[in-house]
């Protein structure tokens, strides 16, 4: 158990935490660490690949839990800019709010965050699945791909610009849309999604028929000279 | 007009201003309503190392014996801060180039010639494929806005990662690949239904800024360890303050990329007119690592418009430490081959000229994605062009640079060159030849 003390910033350095928590030795059997002063350091348990736990206690800077695999990492704190970028799997759950372009291009896993999200949200996301408990910045789930952002309060302008195949579940209202990004019906699917979602964000006060659905209007996927004012 | 009595009359004069290829774009817009698109570079006639020439040895310099005395080539990359640099055994990388854009055949052409020559070459926007990364014995694996097929995987696999920022056939310019060179493998890699255009965004979702650059670095090299070299390709745009920032951010490598370095797709107005020519470019980078104290501990790789080993030695004579070629390395496999003359000009086009690579309809099965044309390139045998290729390029920087009395490519430095023409003479600031003028050296602050 030694080794849980010394993954604390006032003890050791950005490389050393990383590295440990990089090359997890197994046959110790330790499987949930916890990062002390993280101090808003950036790429905090960025990389990481095994299936652990990692609990920080405090405010993260840029790229914590970049091109995450596996790993369930939690910030009792504020996050900065890139939360999760390139993501391929796991969970990170922010207690906090986070800065711009949290989960940007996230491959898959999933993104909790009980704050508000700054712009971009979600940008060119490609699997991911983004919940925000508050509201997100202007022209989030920009050329956002697959996977789905889920989002409990409002959002900021052109939310959805130049949107691909990603989902957007709204409880709350979007200044403005983006390019191509319109609203869908509702389906039942839709439904048991966001029901899966509002389960995996331990979400109680909001139910599923509060939320509206926007899409791809998919008008702007082949490029059409008579659309050339829409870009 | 003449009259009949006349025996002169005034020859029909073309406009210097409104030429035939002018007009014939102007027909077409007219037409189409819609700018050209098109792949490769800049095609206008810019100054370039053809106005340098190499003064060679005489009396006052010894030269070395062409056939015994030793010229080394090698060339070591990453020393800066990486923990395994990348060793090459020539100053010529293979550039960037997605497969999407190529072939899956053609990618691994690259990797085989590369690996044979024993130098490196280089992913795209689209990510690694299996076939590249398995014949490109150092491949390095592009950071792209898009972020397309981009997975800690392979970013692990990669003996180097290169931040792309510019290119600069567009600087400040994204991508599109059109959606008929969509095929299930193509679309799968980059997270898109098929058929649909992929547009790859101008700026990266996750950071502005230099400042932000040196923030994203950390995480590159927190990812992989700190092991491989991260380079940034900037396009010629102020190639000064351009490379003083990617130094400052903690680029290894910077590869500064000429406005004659391709792309696979652009408008023609942005390639013919946004950037700098690439022998405009070297020397305010080489000042920009001079003046930070970091020439030679931060390497620079020169691209745009290299053909030869003439092209190689001048960009090393100007303070490069190694060249790399994308445009040169598809016509050694096989792009624009005069062989598919007749299919070239059935699709409009003619042999060496052929440029609407985003079509995806190459005779000569590079710029497509038609399994059936990707089927005309044999990838072992363009593999070999290839590395001959390379081995020619590599003989003849060479034979350069023991004619100028050096034991190694990169002891090559502008005091070995004079210029052609003054323009020549301005940018790479070595005297216009016959004279111990240097355009533009008479002023205190040269930076661009």
């Amino acid at each position: 158990m030694g080794k849980l003390e010394n993954l604390d910033f006032k003890k050791n350095s950005l490389r050393n935490i990383n590295n440990f928590l990089q090359n997890i030795d197994f046959k110790k059997n330790l499987r949930e660490f916890v990062i002390r002063n993280p101090s808003g350091n950036h790429a905090i348990c960025a990389g990481l690949k095994e299936d652990i736990s990692v609990n920080i206690k405090g405010h993260v800077g840029y790229y914590c839990g970049g091109m995450n695999q596996n790993a369930n990492i939690t910030i009792e704190g504020n996050a900065g800019t890139g939360l999760g970028e390139n993501m391929m799997s796991g969970l990170i759950h922010v207690k906090g709010n986070v800065s711009q372009s949290a989960g940007a291009t996230a491959h898959g896993g999933t993104i909790i965050v009980d704050g508000n999200a700054s712009s971009r949200c979600g940008i060119s996301m490609k699997g991911v699945d983004i919940i925000i408990k508050g509201s997100v910045g202007h022209m989030s789930a920009f050329m956002a791909q697959s996977g789905t952002l889920l989002i409990c309060g409002d959002a900021g302008e052109a939310l959805g610009d130049s949107i691909y195949e990603t989902v957007i579940y709204i409880a709350g209202t979007p200044k403005s849309l983006g390019a191509d990004c319109v609203e869908k019906k509702i389906t039942k699917k839709d439904l048991i999604k966001i029901d899966e979602l509002l389960n995996i964000g331990k979400i109680k006060k909001i139910k599923s028929s509060k939320f509206k659905k926007y899409g791809s209007a998919r008008k702007l996927y082949n490029f059409k000279i008579d659309n050339v004012s829409e870009y | 007009m003449k009259n009949k009595r006349q025996k002169n009359s005034t020859k029909p004069r073309q406009s210097w201003t409104f030429d035939e290829y002018t007009n014939s774009e102007i027909r077409r817009a007219a037409e189409t309503g819609i700018y050209d698109i098109r792949g490769g570079g800049s095609k206008r006639k810019l100054p370039h190392f053809d106005d340098l020439l190499f003064l060679g040895a005489s009396m006052s310099r010894y030269p070395l014996e062409g056939y015994r005395e030793k010229c080394s080539t090698d060339v070591i990359l990453g020393t800066r801060y990486a923990k395994k640099p990348i060793e090459l055994k020539i100053p010529i990388t293979i550039a960037g180039m997605s497969f999407g854009a190529l072939s899956g055949p053609a990618k691994e052409a690259l990797g085989r010639g590369a690996s044979i020559a024993g130098t490196s070459t280089t992913t795209g926007d689209g990510g690694m494929t299996k076939e590249e990364r398995g014949q490109s014995k150092t491949l390095v694996y592009q950071l792209l806005p898009s972020r397309y097929g981009m997975n800690p995987d392979d970013l692990r696999k990669a003996d180097a990662i290169e931040v792309v920022i510019g290119q600069g056939a567009k600087p400040g310019g994204g991508g599109m690949l059109l959606g008929q060179k969509i095929s299930d493998r193509v679309a799968e890699m980059r997270t898109l239904p098929k058929g649909v255009d992929q547009r790859s965004a101008c700026r990266h979702p996750d950071w502005t800024g230099p400042d932000d650059l040196a923030i994203k670095i950390t995480e590159l090299r927190e990812i992989t360890q700190w092991k491989v070299p991260i380079f940034v390709k900037i396009a010629g745009a102020r190639p000064y303050y351009d490379t003083a920032l990617a130094v400052k951010a903690g680029a290894d490598v910077v590869v500064l990329d000429g406005m004659q370095g391709g792309t696979a797709a652009t408008q023609e107005v942005f390639i013919e007119n946004v950037g700098q020519p690439t022998l405009a470019c070297i020397r305010p980078a080489v000042d920009a690592l001079q003046d930070l104290n970091v020439h030679r501990e931060v390497q620079l790789i020169i691209s745009g418009g290299i053909r030869n080993g003439a092209d190689v030695s001048k960009a090393l004579a100007l303070g490069a430490d190694a060249v790399s070629i994308g445009s040169a390395a598809m016509i050694a496999i096989g792009d624009n081959d005069p062989k598919w003359e007749k299919e070239y000009n059935r699709i409009g086009s003619t042999a060496g000229a052929y440029d609407d690579w985003h079509e995806g309809n190459d005779p000569a099965g590079i710029s497509t994605q038609d399994p059936k044309l990707m089927k005309r390139l044999d990838p072992k045998k363009a593999g070999k062009k290839l590395s001959n290729y390379l081995k020619v390029m590599t003989l003849e920087a060479q034979t350069i640079a023991r004619a100028c009395g050096k034991n190694d490519l990169h002891n090559l430095e502008p005091e070995d060159l004079c210029a052609l023409t003054v323009e020549a003479a301005a940018m790479a600031r070595v005297p216009l030849a016959g004279t111990n003028w240097i355009p533009g050296s008479d002023q205190k602050n040269n930076l661009t």
